[in-house]
């Protein structure tokens, strides 16, 4: 069963169409990058994806559980309650271009709040749990910095220890890199090698290609709406087939990363 | 007209008297008015039409209208209802609606300020609105809100020097009553003067304090 199931996804903004019928699919396991140029719908498919973003129709499946719409029955759909939404979100960790941190909460309290908070775990256990997962993002030493104390990238990868805090099904990442000092970069996505590398499922938005060549197990191009191309990295990075995807690429390709 | 010393310190215990009236209606309409705009403002923001509609037209109605006519209409107007209610407690409600309608809005530009991204984060992970705005944005909005909604307690102590004109023997009238008995002299006035100030004084140092104790991020 796939971890994450999208079909036929259409979302507007006003009447500005943003996704127009986005098909996708990604297994448990799978690491999968969403590369496309800037309005092309990726970020706005992730917040689809948790029920942040409602969107007109189509169907999204994440963890077995439907996200804005209902199974279809006799042909309409209903939308699913606000309560359920939020019940499907605790296994949905979503990690945001702006960190997002809560600034009146330490790196630890901020790793800790869902777990006590939403789940009702009992703090000592969660405190254990949250170092080590501040450890494993290699920030065992910045448990008591608060967020305005941290840099770019400690911010970040404290939030993807927050996400992971919630031992969640999927993670999805919005651009995160996106808002980091370009030496900084390499921190955050070392994290999140090793977070694919041990099997997390994973959907990353990124304008990493070198991550999305090394790391990712299917490369998803987007553009204007829909799903342009995908397949494995090498495929689709080195050798695409469409030609929005060359353009693209051509762009924004850095010499090292230029398909040979 | 002289200061007379002799008077100052004579009509001293009576006006204590009235300053302690002035004390309590104080701290019980802005303890109640702080909960009344921290209701408002949740209504605001809460994205229910009926609630954020009904809170729009409670602080334009109680903004709008000066305290002073809020009191007596609420003085005058609330018997005719069949409400019989004390004098202070009249009082009380006039001046604790007022300042609720002032810290609600205060509240409400206090959360809309707090980036939106606190609350996808907080929902992201499994909140729902109300935990997420328990947790994570109000604790944010109020502190930023802090030295307004003093502001806002400041004034309201000094309003309350209105509720003379519906016969409560608060320190205003305190004062009033000694000129009128004491050979129409103005010197219980500047025991009024210094006794308003003194109880001013401990809501700007409490502020302060909170302030700098809260750590605004």
């Amino acid at each position: 069963m796939s971890a994450i199931r999208i079909g036929n996804l259409h979302k507007s903004y006003g009447a500005t169409p943003v996704l127009r019928g986005v098909d996708l699919e990604v297994a448990a396991g799978e690491v999968v990058c969403v590369i496309g140029p800037s309005g092309s719908g990726k970020s706005t498919l992730l917040a689809c994806l948790n029920g942040l973003e409602p969107f007109e129709s189509g169907e999204v499946v994440v963890d077995g559980q439907h996200i804005g719409w209902g199974p279809e029955r006799g042909g309409a759909r209903q939308r699913v309650p606000e309560r359920a939404m939020t019940l499907a979100r605790r296994r949905i960790g979503i990690v945001f271009q702006a960190f997002n941190l809560f600034p009146h909460m330490t790196a630890l309290g901020n790793v800790m709040e869902a777990p006590v908070q939403v789940l009702r775990r009992p703090r000592a256990a969660v405190e254990a749990e949250a170092r080590a997962l501040l450890a494993r993002v290699g920030l065992a030493h910045k448990a008591d910095a608060y967020p305005a104390d941290l840099s770019g990238g400690q911010q970040q990868r404290v939030a993807i220890a927050r996400a992971l805090a919630m031992q969640p099904a999927v993670m999805l990442f919005d651009e995160v890199t996106s808002a980091l000092d370009p030496e900084l970069v390499g921190e955050v996505l070392a994290v999140m090698r090793k977070l694919a590398e041990e099997g997390m499922t994973m959907l990353v938005v990124t304008h990493e290609m070198g991550f999305a060549r090394d790391v990712a197990d299917r490369v998803v191009f987007m553009d204007a709406g829909l799903v342009v191309e995908q397949g494995p990295p090498a495929a689709v990075l080195g050798n695409p087939r469409e030609p929005r995807t060359r353009s693209f690429l051509g762009r924004v390709l850095r010499p090292e990363t230029q398909p040979a | 007209m002289d200061f007379e010393w002799d008077l100052f310190v004579d009509s001293l215990p009576t006006l204590a008297r009235g300053a302690l009236t002035t004390a309590e209606l104080a701290a019980s309409s802005i303890g109640i008015g702080l909960v009344i705009g921290l209701a408002g403002g949740l209504a605001r923001v809460s994205g229910i039409a009926a609630l954020n509609a009904a809170a729009i037209l409670y602080v334009t109605l109680l903004r709008g209208v000066p305290l002073l006519v809020t009191l007596l209409f609420f003085y005058y107007g609330l018997p005719s209802l069949g409400l019989l209610l004390e004098a202070k407690v009249v009082a009380i409600l006039a001046l604790a609606l007022t300042n609720g309608a002032y810290v609600t809005e205060i509240v409400r530009a206090g959360i809309n300020a707090i980036d939106r991204g606190q609350m996808r984060a907080a929902r992201s992970l499994g909140m729902g609105w109300g935990l997420a705005m328990r947790r994570i944005v109000l604790p944010q909005a109020l502190r930023r809100v802090l030295p307004p909604i003093g502001n806002e307690a400041i004034t309201l102590l000094k309003n309350t020097a209105l509720v003379s004109v519906i016969a409560i023997p608060d320190l205003l009238r305190a004062g009033t009553d000694i000129m009128t008995w004491q050979a129409n002299t103005f010197s219980p006035f500047a025991g009024v003067a210094l006794m308003y100030l003194a109880m001013t004084l401990p809501l700007v140092w409490l502020v302060a304090r909170l302030e700098s104790r809260w750590r605004v991020a």
